[in-house]
């Protein structure tokens, strides 16, 4: 018997409506980028090679969809096995973000019809951080889908072959673990050979690879808190507040460490000033750090972890932070010198706004019809 | 806020940033001119704006000119793009009325590929499209390799490489010091287009080595006395012509900047005014790669962990029978 169920509800709603309408002008976008070029959809430039493509669909996107890794860890690395209930819904979420970011790879790819160039040895540079990146995270995208696949192969009652499966699935799931850390990471390194262009609030030379770790992990957590929330709330479930609040534990700690070693890097390279130099920038740092220190504030206390509302919008700045510290490192405070500036074009926008809309609506779907939330025990208080 | 980020960059990479954490992880040192490199040196105090460089480039390269309202007499191309490698821009300040004076001056710029010693792109491209000759240092392109992903423009220091988003089946483009398949005038023994189009000497084409001497002969004339300037290539002029030496600067920019460039410029304007990025003297991506090996050197940090995380995993899953795993 499967501690998970499918929820059986109707598929087509009016929300599923409004998202296929978004998903639908989205693709028309598309359509145009690759009939006419992407300039004919973007406001990309020689300065701003990257927008929210990369930036959303890709750094941002994989850090939000950090849950199964984030998990993963917690549940296999550090065995806290009563967590499991919630493993399945954040796999789901995490194959489908990463999806996006692969399909938001191959959109913002210029020369895209060449795509398997990175997968031919005699091509590969292997000092290329961009590399690392590319096969990494196809590795993980397929990695995700096996680790997920049981939830298909429960449903259909392939016995035989889940069996099978479940006799390699350590190891799969080990590799679940290695591969975000190693890419994640490297998304931060590529900060590094962005130079000058970086601000020096956010250019932190060899604390990135470590600062974007750190914030995977927040971000994971917090994605996790958030979809768990959402769905009690949105499929009228018992709230999971007692799982919830021992990974607002977690979050305090991680966010401590991030803070302290934030801090520690301005305060080494003398560029504390910089916090309070009243331009742009540090406007940014300044929102992006009480963005970090809300969830810090309320997951202190027990009484804030125990509240289900409060542990929610603490996900929410949680997600926000490390967002934002990936967005202002890679394209707010990024400057690439006089004369170039980027702000996202509409129909950039609704490309990315039509992407996370299929990525929803197909959310939805398998976890009406599939065995994906877990199952309901009243009174029961760990399924695993 | 420009001058922050200046000043903080160039102090950080200048002096060991490495400090701060993560003692074992050493950044590779830069790299070293190519053996037998060859470059360029721009005076911008003998450019006089013509713009012959710009044309004879796009002849060397079969683009088309960029025509800006009714004027079809020059080349109008403002900066560099997927039709123009190789620009000259003006700097202006106050009444315009001196040249190469920074206060109520005007002077000229060149921009163009300046074929890093330690090249940005090189290090960055995921496919090896952007390669540096083993032996001349020249950048070079390969468009059959190109995805397309634009890192290499995320990884210049200096903005070159430019994609065409206009053509859906667009393409990388930049300087490739006229070496470029099909090209080859380096190969051929010939100098550069733009070289050999200036009047007066201003760009200048010959080996990294040469042109450095020359460089650091002119800005340690004394101002006012007469030079002969070479045109053409350094180490085998086409002909000379006499000048006033003006107030130089004293750098050459390129020959430290970022590990160093093959296209290297002086002038009497600083190089901030003209528009070269805050520098310090290591490249980046010198320490990217420095990162990134340390964590990757054959893979063993990765295959330690694998095998901790399989052996971990293993053993939180095997009490936990069963259907859900």
């Amino acid at each position: 018997m499967s501690h998970y169920q499918p929820l059986e509800r109707r598929v087509v709603t009016v929300p599923f409506v409004i998202m296929g309408v978004i998903a639908l002008i989205g693709i028309y976008y598309l359509v145009e980028r690759f009939i006419y070029g992407m300039g004919a959809v973007t406001n990309l430039n020689d300065g701003f090679p990257w927008g929210i493509w990369v930036v959303y669909d890709i750094v941002v996107g994989t850090a939000l969809a950090c849950g199964g890794y984030a998990l993963a860890v917690t549940v296999y690395v550090f065995n806290k096995g009563r967590y499991h209930p919630l493993m399945r819904p954040a796999l789901l979420a995490s194959l489908l973000g990463y999806g996006l970011g692969g399909i938001g790879a191959v959109i913002d790819m210029g020369r895209w019809w060449q795509f398997y160039n990175l997968y031919l040895p005699w091509q590969m540079n292997f000092n290329s951080v961009m590399l690392e990146v590319g096969l990494c995270v196809t590795a993980y995208v397929i990695v995700l889908a096996i680790e997920f696949s049981p939830t298909v192969l429960e449903k259909f009652k392939a016995d035989a072959l889940l069996k099978k499966l479940n006799k390699v699935l350590f190891f799969v799931i080990a590799l679940g673990i290695l591969l975000p850390t190693m890419h994640q990471s490297s998304l931060g390194t590529m900060l590094i050979a962005m130079g000058w262009k970086v601000h020096p609030l956010w250019q932190t030379l060899h604390l990135q690879p470590f600062f974007a770790v750190l914030t995977a992990f927040t971000m994971g957590f917090a994605i996790v808190v958030f979809e768990a929330s959402l769905s009690s709330v949105g499929f009228r479930r018992d709230p999971e507040t007692h799982l919830l609040s021992g990974l607002g534990k977690i979050i305090v700690g991680l966010i401590s460490v991030y803070l302290v070693f934030r801090f520690g890097e301005l305060v080494v390279r003398g560029k504390l000033g910089l916090i309070f130099a009243g331009d742009f920038a540090s406007l940014m740092f300044i929102i992006e750090t009480a963005l970090f220190a809300y969830p810090l504030a309320v997951l202190l206390s027990p009484r804030g972890r125990e509240n289900a509302r409060l542990l929610l919008f603490a996900a929410v700045s949680m997600l926000l932070a490390g967002s934002l510290y990936r967005f202002n490192a890679f394209l707010i405070t990024m400057d690439p010198g006089p004369g170039y500036s980027y702000f996202p074009s509409l129909p950039e926008i609704m490309v990315t706004l039509g992407l996370v809309a299929i990525e929803i609506m197909i959310f939805l779907f398998v976890v009406k019809k599939f065995p994906v939330m877990p199952r309901e025990e009243r009174g029961a208080q760990s399924a695993a | 806020m420009a001058m922050n980020r200046r000043d903080f960059l160039k102090a950080s990479l200048g002096g060991g940033a490495a400090a701060v954490v993560s003692g074992g992880v050493e950044a590779r040192p830069n790299l070293e001119p190519a053996p037998q490199a060859v470059g360029m040196l721009f005076d911008s105090t003998l450019c006089v704006g013509c713009k012959a460089c710009v044309t004879a480039c796009k002849e060397v390269n079969d683009l088309p000119p960029t025509i800006v309202g009714d004027d079809v007499h020059y080349d109008s191309a403002r900066d560099l793009s997927a039709q123009t490698f190789n620009v000259i821009k003006v700097y202006t300040d106050g009444l315009q009325t001196t040249k190469d004076a920074e206060v109520d001056g005007y002077a000229f710029e060149k921009r163009s590929c300046m074929h890093c010693v330690d090249p940005g792109c090189v290090s960055v491209c995921p496919v090896t499209a952007l390669i540096r000759d083993p032996m001349t240092g020249i950048v070079t392109y390969d468009v059959d390799a190109c995805i397309g992903c634009r890192t290499c423009m995320t990884g210049c220091p200096y903005n070159v490489p430019q994609f065409d988003y206009d053509n859906p089946w667009g393409a990388l483009h930049k300087c490739e010091m006229c070496n470029q398949k099909g090209v080859e005038r380096i190969n051929k023994g010939l100098m550069t287009g733009c070289a050999e189009a200036c009047p007066t000497g201003a760009t200048l084409f010959g080996s990294r080595e040469a042109l450095l001497e020359e460089a650091k002969r002119r800005v340690a004339l004394k101002p006012g006395e007469i030079y002969n300037y070479p045109r053409g290539d350094v180490r085998d002029p086409d002909s000379y012509h006499e000048k006033a030496v003006p107030e130089y600067r004293q750098h050459v920019w390129g020959e430290k900047e970022a590990g160093g460039t093959n296209v290297m410029h002086v002038s009497s304007i600083s190089f901030d005014k003209l528009g070269m990025p805050p520098l310090g003297e290591r490249s980046y991506v010198s320490i990217s790669e420095g990162v990134q090996h340390t964590l990757y050197s054959y893979l063993a940090l990765p295959a330690v962990m694998l095998g901790g995380l399989t052996w971990l995993v293993k053993r939180n899953t095997e009490d936990d029978e069963g259907d859900d795993s």
